[in-house]
């Protein structure tokens, strides 16, 4: 099997099996990082470049390992410090990395969309690493494998989804990607927060976070930007931590073996208590290690696309 | 030089006219309608099959020119005007600078007459330089040849100034086209708020935007008994609004473009920044409203918010992208492929809206055909399937949405004082 695309956009546009597959190849990766000697020669010989037009710790760091772990010429490219603050377009970017012979371009951009433009004037593969409030595959991938991990499967796994599902890209990437999955999604925050129509992705939308947590098995939280309080959003930190925070008592509405995850990072003792963020039901550290695996493996399904090695398989 | 039409079914809304005849222009003006005209001396055109209708009148479009030649200009925009069947484009006033006084006006006009293909009639500015603080200088505005005020592209955000525009205007008898949005509700968003811009990402400009706004100008033409014009109604509650006035005898008339009857905001699907347009596309039960709204009278005219853009600035991410579309070649075919062909107008209704309608609101002595009026005429084949292919359309602007769209009623010939423009559908 191979990816039908060249790039990975986001799950909206990829299908179920394609999901499995990826999710499937990870466990292979991840046997190679948890070894003594993290090297592969998956990628020797390709050039990878991550185009980060916003600041990341997380994901920037983990695609440059999973490139470095399987052999790729990695390179970074910040929007600060590049000809993008002299007033370059991204398609003029793109294709300069293009012609220095890229096989993979990671894009983070803070427009929605932006990947696609990118994806549509270069050769190499695109990768959506978080576009505005659009996607960010990679995320809800990582998600799911951990989902998997410690569940066994996706399907009919309740998942409810908390915060501010209005700007969060993780947030909808995760509900294109479960639903395909045959997840069940709960979906509650603020009513300013929840994007119109979501319901027709076929999520339950709650206005109390305790209905969208009874009986969940998988709790995630959102990371809250605290700017949207001064847009009139919400009324304070307190309040929105008040009605939507994760705290020990609510999580008790869960199952009692839920899992609880957030995409980091966390504002702490607002969308998560403490306790909660480091209790043991907490698999946020374990989702950090999942995303070098999941990265890895997109980078190595990408880059064989077209050679004998997918022949082969 | 005359002109001959000759076997076109003509059909006219002002003077009721629907037969088939033929028309003698002369002078540049309609010298005669009837059959048995001598055709000594005349260059005829044969227009079996098709029909005659007044030459079409745009009350809202943008030529750029001056300050954004690269986008388009009086040249360029009239060429465009005449292949999609317009012989007088009346073109708003966001230009650089802004055309909010005599001399800008007079600019317009002139180079009109120098390069312009069809008549083009100037907005004047509301407020000076689109600022929404000061009134500019309405009366010689006026008096230099504005044909109707707007701000366009902007809303006039304060409410006291909007009244004593009104107020002022309606000394000198001059119409006040209103855009209508209002900013802190629009707050940033790229596109309709719904569906699709919860699965694109992109941050929602809701309906009440463009509602809130609309009523608000109602309001205050009721109170000042102004003439307002209400531009590119988008919402089905906007048809709602402005029927409601229309009965308590507001002195209000409002215009739609093609794209609010012939797509909704699905079209942003895939990042399509040519579907980006202000106000944006909505949604399948807006456009059934908007047609509604045609069918019942509330919604008088079709303009075509003609908005060229260069590649550059369509070819972007989705936010940074110009807000606009070319809609000068495609908006009569649109007209009668989604409203006509359906059944929703007759064509002479559809010419009503297209000719009569804006030429009145705009004080034009045009979009008819009788005898003495201006030859201006537009002739097509309502039968004729063509392909849109937006690499062919005379605006410099590529930016439409309906690249591929099948539809009928190219203009094959445009009349603009007898003198053929087009010819067999191309720019002579």
């Amino acid at each position: 099997m191979n990816l039908k695309s060249k790039d990975l956009l986001g799950l909206r546009d990829i299908t179920a099996e394609e999901i499995e597959y990826i999710l499937n190849t990870a466990k292979t990766m991840k046997y190679i990082i948890t070894t003594n000697n993290k090297k592969t020669a998956h990628l020797q010989g390709k050039s990878v470049i991550t185009l980060f037009y916003e600041n990341s710790t997380r994901t920037r760091l983990s695609f440059e390992l999973a490139s470095k772990y399987m052999g790729a010429n990695a390179a970074n490219i910040s929007a600060s410090g590049s000809s993008v603050q002299k007033g370059e377009s991204l398609i003029d970017t793109g294709k300069t990395i293009d012609s220095m012979g890229s096989d993979v371009i990671i894009i983070r951009h803070p427009m929605s969309g932006a990947p696609h433009l990118l994806a549509q004037n270069v050769k190499s593969s695109v990768i959506n690493a978080g576009d505005g409030m659009n996607e960010h595959p990679t995320q809800a991938l990582l998600d799911m494998f951990t989902m998997v991990e410690k569940k066994g499967s996706l399907k009919g796994l309740k998942v409810a989804i908390v915060g501010d599902i209005l700007h969060s890209r993780v947030a909808r990437s995760n509900i294109w990607g479960l639903t395909k999955m045959g997840a069940e999604v709960n979906v509650a925050g603020p009513a300013t927060l929840i994007p119109p129509g979501i319901e027709k992705l076929g999520v339950n939308v709650f206005s109390t976070v305790q209905e969208a947590l009874l009986d969940a098995d998988v709790v995630m939280g959102l990371r809250i930007q605290l700017e949207r309080q001064k847009k009139g959003l919400f009324p304070s930190i307190r309040e929105y931590s008040r009605f939507f925070g994760l705290d020990d008592k609510r999580l008790k509405l869960a199952r009692e073996d839920a899992i609880v995850m957030h995409p980091g990072p966390v504002n702490r003792g607002v969308e998560l208590s403490s306790m909660v963020m480091d209790g043991d039901q907490s698999t946020i550290n374990e989702q950090v290690t999942n995303g070098v695996a999941i990265r890895m493996a997109l980078l190595y399904l990408l880059t064989r696309r077209g050679t004998a090695n997918e022949v082969i398989d | 030089m005359k002109l001959l039409i000759k076997n076109g079914h003509v059909i006219d809304a002002k003077s009721g006219l629907d037969k088939v005849t033929d028309i003698l222009a002369d002078e540049g003006l309609i010298a005669e309608i009837g059959e048995d005209i001598d055709p000594t001396g005349c260059e005829i055109i044969e227009a079996d099959g098709m029909y005659v209708i007044p030459g079409l009148v745009d009350a809202h479009c943008h030529l750029r020119d001056p300050g954004f030649e690269y986008k388009e200009d009086i040249e360029s925009g009239t060429r465009s005007a005449a292949k999609g069947g317009f012989t007088s484009v009346a073109c708003m006033p966001n230009t650089n600078p802004v055309l909010d006084n005599e001399a800008m006006i007079k600019y317009v006009i002139n180079k009109a007459k120098a390069e312009g293909l069809v008549n083009v009639y100037p907005i004047g500015a509301v407020s000076k330089g689109l600022k929404g603080e000061e009134l500019s200088e309405i009366g010689e505005l006026k008096f230099a040849g504005a044909v109707a005020l707007s701000d366009d592209g902007k809303p006039v955000n304060n409410s006291s100034l909007m009244k004593k525009a009104m107020q002022y205007a309606s000394m000198f008898d001059i119409t006040i086209i209103s855009h209508c949005e209002d900013l802190d509700l629009v707050d940033e968003g790229l596109m309709n708020e719904g569906y699709y811009s919860s699965v694109l990402g992109l941050k929602g400009n809701p309906a009440p935007a463009e509602e809130v706004m609309i009523a608000r100008d109602l309001i205050l033409a009721e109170y000042t008994r102004a003439a307002v014009h209400i531009a590119h109604v988008s919402t089905g509650l906007g048809v709602d609004l402005i029927r409601n006035a229309k009965r308590r005898g507001v002195n209000v008339t409002a215009e739609t473009c093609p794209h609010y009857f012939s797509l909704t905001d699905q079209a942003c699907e895939g990042f399509n920044t040519n579907a980006k347009v202000n106000p944006p596309l909505r949604t399948q039960k807006d456009v059934d409203a908007i047609i509604e709204g045609l069918k019942d009278g509330t919604l008088d005219i079709i303009s075509t918010d003609h908005a060229p853009h260069h590649r550059d600035e369509k070819n972007v991410e989705f936010k940074q992208a110009a807000n606009g579309l070319v809609g000068f070649e495609t908006a009569f075919p649109l007209a009668i492929t989604c409203l006509v062909k359906p059944g929703h107008l007759t064509l002479k209704q559809l010419v009503q809206k297209m000719c009569a309608n804006p030429s009145k609101m705009l004080g034009l002595n045009k979009g008819t055909i009788e005898v003495g009026f201006s030859a201006d005429l537009m002739i097509f084949n309502i039968n004729e399937q063509y392909t849109v292919d937006i690499n062919k359309l005379e605006s410099k602007g590529k930016n439409s949405p309906y690249n591929g769209y099948k539809l009928f009623g190219q203009p094959q010939y445009t009349i603009v004082g007898g003198n053929p423009v087009v010819r067999s559908g191309q720019i002579v």
